[in-house]
C-alpha cells in the first residue's frame, strides 16, 4: 500500500502540487439483522481504494480510485491536480495550513475478540434468541435485532513525510420491540435506538450488552406504553437518561462547535452555527457545573471517535469545549485552526472512506461526570419527568432551537420514580437549556455512547461519533410540545 | 429554464470527463461470477455489477472550497443453497477475489436456519426501454462546473451576498444477471445545482436536479436565491399557531417523501406503516392522488427492482383513498398477489418501497395561491424533518432559507423560522389548491415529482431566533 501512496504523492508533486496527502483504505463490514424470527440482512462488504487530496494553484482538489495499480493511482493523482487547478478559477485566497509534525507510526485500536473470527452461527443464535424473547411478550407485533462489525485499515501518507497505518475494529448491536394496538405504534429499544450501542472494539461489546437478558423487559415496556398516560404539556424539571443526553450533546454542542460550519462552509446543506467567532471565551454556554471535552484519545475511552491520528495525520487530542460553563474551544483542522488563533489543528479531520474528502467531524464529544448518584438525583427531585432512549431529534440549521422525543418516560413525584408516560418530548433553545442544568450524575453512570449515523458533507458522509454522558437534570424545560395542538 | 451557458474548453488543465466502461465488460464480470459459482456447484447465483462516476464542486463564501471526483465499480453476489441465502459485495474484480466472494457468501448462508419464505430466483424478464443517459450531463468537466460556480459567486458579490452550494454531475450503470437466465441493464446520468445565498443574517435557497444538465441554468437558480435572500432580511417574529401555508415543491417533497416506506406491503404486514388497517379507506383529501411511476418523464431510475422484476406503475392513493401497496416477490406471495417490481435486493428485512413517487398536481400557480391568501406563510424549504408519531405520521422539523409573510394576497415581508409538528396525513386532508407537478429536489427525501400546495391549519409549535 505504501508504494501506491508514495507513487501518487510523487505524481502530484511532479504535476505541480506543493502539498498532497493520500489515504489507502480497506474497509470490511458484516451486517446481520433478524425480524420476527427470520434472518433479515445477512451480508458482508469489502471496499478498497485510494483517495488523494492536493493543493495546486493555491486551491484544493481531490480524486479517488479503486484501480490500485501504479497506472491507476498515477491517473488519480493527475486528476486531483487538474481538479485543484479548476478550483482556482473560483478561489479567494490560497489554502493555508498550520504546521504539523511528521509521523511514522502504526496503531491498532482495542479489540479483544475479532468479530469476523466469531462463528456466524454464534452471532445469529444470539440475535434469534433475543428476537424470540421479545416476541414471547403478548402484544409485541414486531421484533428486530441487529449486529454490525467493521474492520478499517488506513494507510495515510503526506508530502510532508508522514506515514501512518491505523487499524480500527468497530462493533455494534441492538434490539427493538414494536407494538401496534388500536390507533398507535409504540416501540422500545435496547441498549439504544437506531442501531443500539456502537464502540471501538470487538465482539466483547456484544457479550457485555446481555441482549437476551434485556429482551423480555424491552418487549414488556413496548406493550405497556399503550396503557401509559400521555406525557403532559408543561414547563418543568427534566432528567435525561445517558443515551439521550449523548444525542443532546451531539446536536446542540457537537455540531455547533465545528469550525467549518461556523465559517459558512456548510451553509448550503448541514447549516451554519450560532457560535460565531466572537463567542469564543465570551459565552456562558452552560451552567458552571457543565464541562464538555472533545477527546479522540484512547484514554477517554474506546468510542467511535477514538483514534491515534486524524485523516490529516494530526495526533489525537483532547479539546476543552465547555469549561465550567464557559465556551472555550472549536473543532478545527489544519486549514481552519489559524482563524481562531490556534497554532495547531485540533485533529478532527475524518473521512468515511477512501473515496471521500476528510472534513471536520466530532470525535468523542462528552460531558464530564458530576457527583450525584442517580438514586440521590431522583430522591432530590420533587416533581419531574425522566426521559430515556431517543425516538426523534431535530434542530434548526444554526443549532439554536431543538426538539427531541424519547421512547419512554416516568413521572418523578416526591423523590420517587412513579407512573410510566408515553409520547414524551421536550424542546428548547440550546444555551438556555444547557444553562438550566443543575445536576449531573457520577462516573458510575457515565457511558461512552456511540452515534454511528452522523451525516454531513456533500457528497454525504456517514461518520461514527462518541458521546460520553451520564444522566443529568435540567430545570424549567418545555415538555410535551410535539403533541401540542394535534 | 434556459440551457446552461457555461460550456467552454480549455487547453490547459481540464481533463475530459471520465467515461463508463462498455456495458459488455459488466456483463463479462457477471458471467465470470456465474461460471465460478457453477464450478463450485452453487444451485442459484445472482450478480449485481454497478459502476459509478461522480464529481462535485462545492463552494462557500463565494469561492470553491471542496472539489472532488470518484469512480468505482462494485460486484455484489448472492447465492442460494437449500433455502439459505446471503450477499457479499466487493470492489475487487479479479477472479481470485470473485471466487473468495462466492466462498464467503456460501459460508454466510450455510450458517443460518433455512428460510421457508425464500423463493427461487426470477427467470428471464422483459423490460420497458428507458433512455436516461444524457451525454451532455456525463461529459461535464471540473472546469465547466467551476466556471458555472464562478458566475454564481460573482452574482453574489455584486449584491454583497455570500454564495454556498454544489454543482455535481455523475453517471452510473448497473447490470443484473442470475443463473436462471435473467439479464437486466440500465445506465443514467444526473446533475444537481444547489445554492444558498446569504445576505447578512438572512438566507434563501434554490436547487435543481435533472438527468439532463441543459434543463437548468445555475445562474438563473442563483438569481432566484439571491432575490429571495434580499427579501428574507429583517424577519418578524410571529406567534406559533396554525397557519395557512403555501409549500414550494421542495417543502412538499421533503414532507410527503417520508410516506414512501409506508406504502410497502411488508411495512403494512409488520404493522409499522401508517396505512396498517387503513388500506381501502378515504384517508386523504379527494384532491390527492399518488402513484409510483418510474416511467414518468420527470423521473430517473431503472425499470427493474433489486431482484430484476420489471417495475410497474402503481396508483397508491386515488382521490384520497389508499388504494394499493407495492410488493416484492416475497410479500406478493404472502399477500396472494403479483409483485409490482419494487423489491430491494435480497436478503433484507424491509421488503420493498416505491422509489419514484408522483403526486398529482393541479393548475394553480404559486402566484395565484399567494393572491388568494388573506393571511399565511410561503415556505421555501423545510429542514431536519423527523418522525414524532409513526401512525398519525406526525413529523417535526424547521422552516429554513426563506419563510415569507402573506397578507391580503401579497408577500409583505419575512418571518422568523418556525418549528412544526404536523401530521402529514392531516396535511393531505387540508390541501386547498395544487400547482403543476414537477421534479423536485430537497435534502430530506430523494427526488420525486410533486406539486406546490396551499394547505390550511399547518401547525407551527415554536419559533427560533432567526
Amino acid at each position: 500500500m505504501w508504494d501506491f501512496c508514495g507513487h501518487s504523492l510523487e505524481v502530484a508533486r511532479l504535476r505541480g502540487a506543493p502539498y498532497a496527502d493520500v489515504r489507502v483504505m480497506h474497509l470490511r463490514q458484516r451486517d446481520l439483522t433478524t425480524k420476527s424470527g427470520r434472518v433479515g440482512t445477512l451480508g458482508q462488504n469489502e471496499s478498497i481504494g485510494l483517495g488523494i487530496r492536493v493543493v495546486a494553484n493555491g486551491a484544493w482538489g481531490f480524486a479517488s480510485t479503486d484501480q490500485l495499480t501504479r497506472e491507476g493511482v498515477a491517473a488519480c493523482a493527475a486528476q486531483a491536480v487538474a481538479i485543484a487547478r479548476s478550483s482556482a478559477l473560483a478561489k479567494k485566497e490560497n489554502v493555508q495550513l498550520v504546521p504539523e509534525g511528521t509521523y511514522v507510526d502504526s496503531w491498532q485500536g482495542p479489540c479483544l475478540k475479532d468479530p469476523f473470527e466469531i462463528p456466524l452461527e454464534t452471532q445469529l443464535e444470539l440475535l434469534l434468541a433475543a428476537d424470540a424473547a421479545m416476541r414471547k411478550v403478548k402484544g409485541v407485533t414486531l421484533s428486530e435485532t441487529d449486529m454490525q462489525f467493521r474492520k478499517i485499515d488506513t494507510w495515510f501518507a503526506s508530502s510532508s513525510g508522514s506515514k501512518i497505518h491505523q487499524r480500527r475494529f468497530l462493533s455494534g448491536c441492538g434490539i427493538v420491540a414494536t407494538s401496534f394496538q388500536g390507533e398507535a405504534i409504540q416501540k422500545r429499544s435496547y441498549p439504544n435506538s437506531f442501531g443500539g450501542q456502537h464502540v471501538l472494539g470487538g465482539y466483547e461489546l456484544i457479550e457485555s450488552m446481555e441482549l437476551l437478558h434485556h429482551a423480555p423487559r424491552v418487549g414488556e415496556e413496548a406493550v405497556a406504553l399503550h396503557s401509559a398516560a400521555q406525557c403532559p404539556e408543561k414547563t418543568g424539571t427534566l432528567i435525561l437518561g445517558g443515551s439521550q443526553l449523548g444525542l443532546q450533546i451531539h446536536e446542540s454542542i457537537g455540531h455547533p462547535i465545528e469550525l467549518d460550519r461556523v465559517l459558512g462552509q456548510e451553509a448550503n446543506f448541514a447549516g451554519t452555527s450560532f457560535l460565531t467567532l466572537d463567542k469564543l471565551h465570551n459565552l456562558r454556554y452552560a451552567s458552571p457545573i457543565v464541562n464538555v471535552v472533545a477527546d479522540a484519545r484512547i484514554a477517554h475511552g474506546a468510542g467511535l471517535g477514538s483514534f491515534a491520528y486524524d485523516d490529516e495525520g494530526v495526533p489525537a487530542q483532547r479539546i476543552d469545549v465547555i469549561k465550567d460553563g464557559e465556551f472555550t474551544g472549536y473543532l478545527s483542522s489544519r486549514e481552519t485552526a489559524h482563524l481562531v488563533g490556534l497554532p495547531r489543528s485540533g485533529g478532527t479531520m475524518r473521512t468515511e472512506s477512501w473515496n471521500r474528502l476528510p472534513m471536520i467531524r466530532m470525535t468523542n464529544v462528552s460531558i464530564l461526570p458530576g457527583s450525584w448518584t442517580l438514586d440521590n438525583l431522583i430522591a432530590d427531585t420533587d416533581d419531574g419527568i425522566f426521559m430515556d432512549t431517543n425516538r426523534s431529534w431535530s434542530i434548526d440549521d444554526r443549532r439554536y432551537q431543538f426538539q427531541f422525543s424519547t421512547e419512554i418516560a416516568w413521572e418523578i413525584k416526591g423523590g420517587k420514580r412513579s407512573r410510566m408516560l408515553k409520547n414524551p418530548s421536550y424542546s428548547g433553545i440550546t444555551t438556555e437549556f444547557w444553562n438550566s442544568c443543575d445536576a449531573i450524575t457520577n462516573a458510575h453512570n457515565w457511558v461512552l455512547w456511540g452515534t454511528p449515523n452522523c451525516g454531513k458533507g456533500q457528497p454525504m458522509q456517514v461518520m461514527g461519533t462518541g458521546h460520553g454522558a451520564s444522566p443529568a437534570r435540567f430545570r424549567n424545560v418545555k415538555i410535551g410540545m410535539a403533541f401540542s395542538n394535534q | 429554464m434556459s440551457p446552461m451557458k457555461t460550456r467552454r474548453s480549455s487547453k490547459h488543465f481540464s481533463p475530459v470527463a471520465a467515461v463508463l466502461r462498455p456495458e459488455r465488460q459488466l456483463h463479462q464480470i457477471g458471467a465470470t461470477v456465474l461460471r465460478l459459482a457453477k464450478e463450485r456447484g452453487v444451485p442459484e447465483t445472482e450478480v449485481h455489477v454497478d459502476e459509478s462516476i461522480y464529481a462535485l464542486t462545492r463552494f462557500a463564501n463565494n469561492a470553491i472550497h471542496q472539489h472532488v471526483a470518484e469512480q468505482g465499480l462494485v460486484v455484489s453476489v448472492r447465492t442460494v443453497v437449500d433455502g439459505r441465502t446471503a450477499r457479499v459485495t466487493t470492489n475487487r474484480v479479479d477472479e481470485n477475489a470473485l471466487r473468495a466472494a462466492i466462498d464467503d457468501c456460501l459460508s454466510l448462508a450455510s450458517n443460518q436456519p433455512k428460510d421457508p419464505q425464500l423463493l427461487p430466483m426470477s427467470g428471464k424478464q422483459k423490460y420497458r426501454v428507458v433512455h436516461r443517459f444524457q451525454p451532455a450531463t456525463a461529459a461535464l468537466t471540473a472546469e465547466e462546473r467551476a466556471r458555472a460556480v464562478k458566475g454564481a459567486c460573482q452574482l453574489a458579490e455584486k449584491h454583497s451576498q455570500m454564495a454556498a452550494g454544489i454543482f455535481s454531475s455523475g453517471q452510473s450503470q448497473s447490470v443484473l444477471v442470475n443463473s436462471r437466465g435473467l439479464t437486466a441493464a440500465y445506465r443514467q446520468a444526473n446533475a444537481t445545482f444547489s445554492i444558498t445565498m446569504q445576505q447578512g443574517s438572512a438566507a434563501s435557497w434554490a436547487k435543481a436536479n435533472s438527468g439532463d444538465v441543459r434543463q437548468f441554468d445555475p445562474l438563473e437558480l442563483a438569481k432566484v436565491a439571491s432575490d429571495k435572500a434580499a427579501r428574507a432580511e429583517s424577519p418578524a417574529e410571529l406567534e406559533p399557531g396554525k397557519y395557512t401555508v403555501i409549500l414550494e415543491p421542495a417543502a412538499v417533497l421533503d414532507l410527503v417523501g417520508f410516506l414512501f416506506y409506508d406504502f410497502a406491503a411488508t411495512a403494512v404486514a409488520d404493522k409499522r406503516s401508517c396505512f396498517s388497517g387503513r388500506v381501502g379507506k378515504a384517508l386523504l383529501g379527494k384532491n390527492i392522488t399518488i402513484a409510483d411511476d418510474v416511467y414518468d418523464p420527470h423521473q430517473l431510475g431503472a425499470p427493474f427492482d433489486g431482484e430484476g422484476v420489471p417495475r410497474q406503475r402503481v396508483v397508491l392513493v386515488d382521490r384520497g383513498i389508499v388504494k394499493s401497496l407495492v410488493y416484492s416477490r416475497c410479500s406478493a406471495k404472502q399477500a396472494h398477489t403479483k409483485p409490482t417490481g419494487h423489491g430491494f435486493a435480497l436478503p433484507n428485512e424491509y421488503g420493498e418501497a416505491p422509489m419514484n413517487l408522483v403526486v398529482g398536481g393541479g393548475k394553480t400557480s404559486i402566484e395565484e395561491m399567494i393572491a388568494s391568501t388573506d393571511r399565511g406563510l410561503l415556505v421555501t424549504r423545510l429542514w431536519y424533518i423527523r418522525e414524532v408519531d409513526p401512525y398519525e405520521k406526525i413529523m417535526t422539523g424547521m422552516t429554513r432559507d426563506g419563510l415569507f409573510r402573506i397578507e391580503k394576497g401579497k408577500i409583505v415581508g419575512a418571518a422568523r423560522n418556525f418549528r412544526f409538528n404536523q401530521s402529514v396525513l392531516e396535511m393531505l386532508r387540508n390541501v386547498e389548491s395544487l400547482g403543476p407537478a414537477q421534479r423536485a429536489t430537497g435534502e430530506e427525501a430523494f427526488e420525486m415529482v410533486v406539486p406546490p400546495m396551499k394547505v390550511r391549519n399547518f401547525n407551527f409549535s415554536e419559533v427560533t431566533k432567526f
